[in-house]
């Protein structure tokens, strides 16, 4: 029997989600949404240059809840892969290996993007 | 390439369930997957009752007793039932681990055994492990010498430089951290995996190994080394308690090092 016909064991659906594996996709997840985001931010720039009629145009749809998630996610996406960047420092630097160590810093890293997120937009509002 | 759902033949169907015997008292229900080569079945998972009362305390013993008792035609592989020789390594309860270690009163609700993820099943419990020998040999998992031992006695160690390779040369080849590593599950057919690249760092830290740079030459590849992105699965589900992310953490460490 040739092993291509042997079914694959299954892997996703069954493994059960380290902290550490969850934060590691949602790293992935943010540095997208970060690149998506700078769309956004180019076509604000755009619309400055637009004149007023295309800026109010901008801002009245960034001032809708959909475009406040938007910016909401945005701010989000670049605090955690902020922290979450300086935990992949330290790795790199051979730091912070042990499990406990791993699991304890993803909560730091949690916490942080959190708690900066949530100050960012205290001062913003 | 990344290929989240599996494919036709490999998806899961309900199997039969064998109910425990009137008057069991401690019942516990095992979920285990089942794959027949010989039929053109898909893979199913058949469910299993039971009496913890007459069944040893691991996952192992309840897989026996299930191979004695009830259904004979259940495959998988064990031997030495104490952690040291790595055959039973299977996915238990979501996560990777030798059923002989695995304690049953560890898992809450049923116990549910699958093969070693993402490997090609030969038949139940039992994956091919034909891939994750041959990267075990592409990293040369020998002493390699240049220059000729002494001629009165063995090439010797300090005790400090011995401490280096205690805990790499402590695994058994399981296979539980490379199969539970998403970048291998996507990568597997380029990337080494952590348990070749704790065997590779167990050589290039050998204070008697003569080939380190040769040896980094080797993972000095955009798939063979730098496909592990610090997921850590492999250090939370080594049965041993071994590191094999600060292993490569390490070895990634040596590379940039010898470049300036």
């Amino acid at each position: 029997m040739s092993t291509t016909e042997r079914p694959l064991s299954p892997h996703l659906g069954i493994y059960r989600w380290p902290i550490t594996m969850a934060l590691s996709i949602l790293h992935r997840a943010t540095g997208i949404g970060l690149a998506v985001g700078l769309i956004a931010l180019v076509a604000w720039l755009m619309s400055i240059a637009a004149g007023p009629e295309r800026y109010l145009y901008f801002s009245s749809f960034m001032a809708t809840t959909f475009g406040r998630i938007l910016l909401i996610a945005w701010s989000f996406a670049f605090a955690y892969h902020l922290c979450n960047g300086i935990r992949h420092l330290f790795w790199d630097a051979g730091y912070g290996f042990e499990k406990s160590q791993a699991n304890a810093s993803a909560w730091v890293a949690i916490a942080a993007s959190v708690i900066l997120t949530a100050t960012f937009w205290v001062m913003v509002l | 390439m990344a290929e989240f759902r599996l494919p036709p033949n490999s998806r899961i169907k309900k199997g039969k369930h064998f109910a425990a015997a009137n008057g069991s008292s401690n019942v516990k229900q095992f979920a285990v997957y089942r794959y027949d080569p010989d039929s053109k079945d898909n893979p199913r998972v058949d469910t299993y009752e039971i009496d913890m009362d007459s069944c040893g305390p691991m996952v192992l013993d309840a897989l026996i007793k299930i191979k004695n008792e009830i259904d004979p035609t259940l495959t998988f592989r064990r031997s030495c039932r104490e952690g040291i020789c790595g055959s039973c390594a299977m996915n238990i309860d979501g996560g990777n681990t030798l059923a002989c270690l695995k304690s049953v009163d560890e898992v809450r609700g049923d116990v549910k055994i699958y093969p070693l993820p993402h490997m090609p099943v030969v038949k139940d419990l039992v994956p091919d492990l034909t891939n994750f020998y041959a990267q075990y040999a592409s990293i040369k998992p020998w002493l390699q010498t240049r220059t000729p031992p002494p001629p009165d006695r063995e090439r010797l160690q300090s005790k400090a430089d011995q401490e280096l390779i205690d805990e790499p040369s402590a695994c058994i080849l399981c296979a539980c951290c490379s199969t539970s590593c998403p970048s291998y599950w996507w990568n597997s057919d380029r990337y080494l995996g952590p348990a070749a690249l704790l065997a590779s760092y167990r050589w290039l830290v050998d204070s008697r190994d003569e080939a380190t740079g040769e040896r980094l030459d080797d993972l000095e590849d955009p798939f063979r080394l730098y496909r592990c992105h610090t997921i850590m699965n492999c250090t939370q589900t080594c049965p041993k308690g071994l590191n094999p992310a600060k292993a490569i953490a390490e070895t990634k460490k040596m590379m940039a090092e010898r470049r300036h």
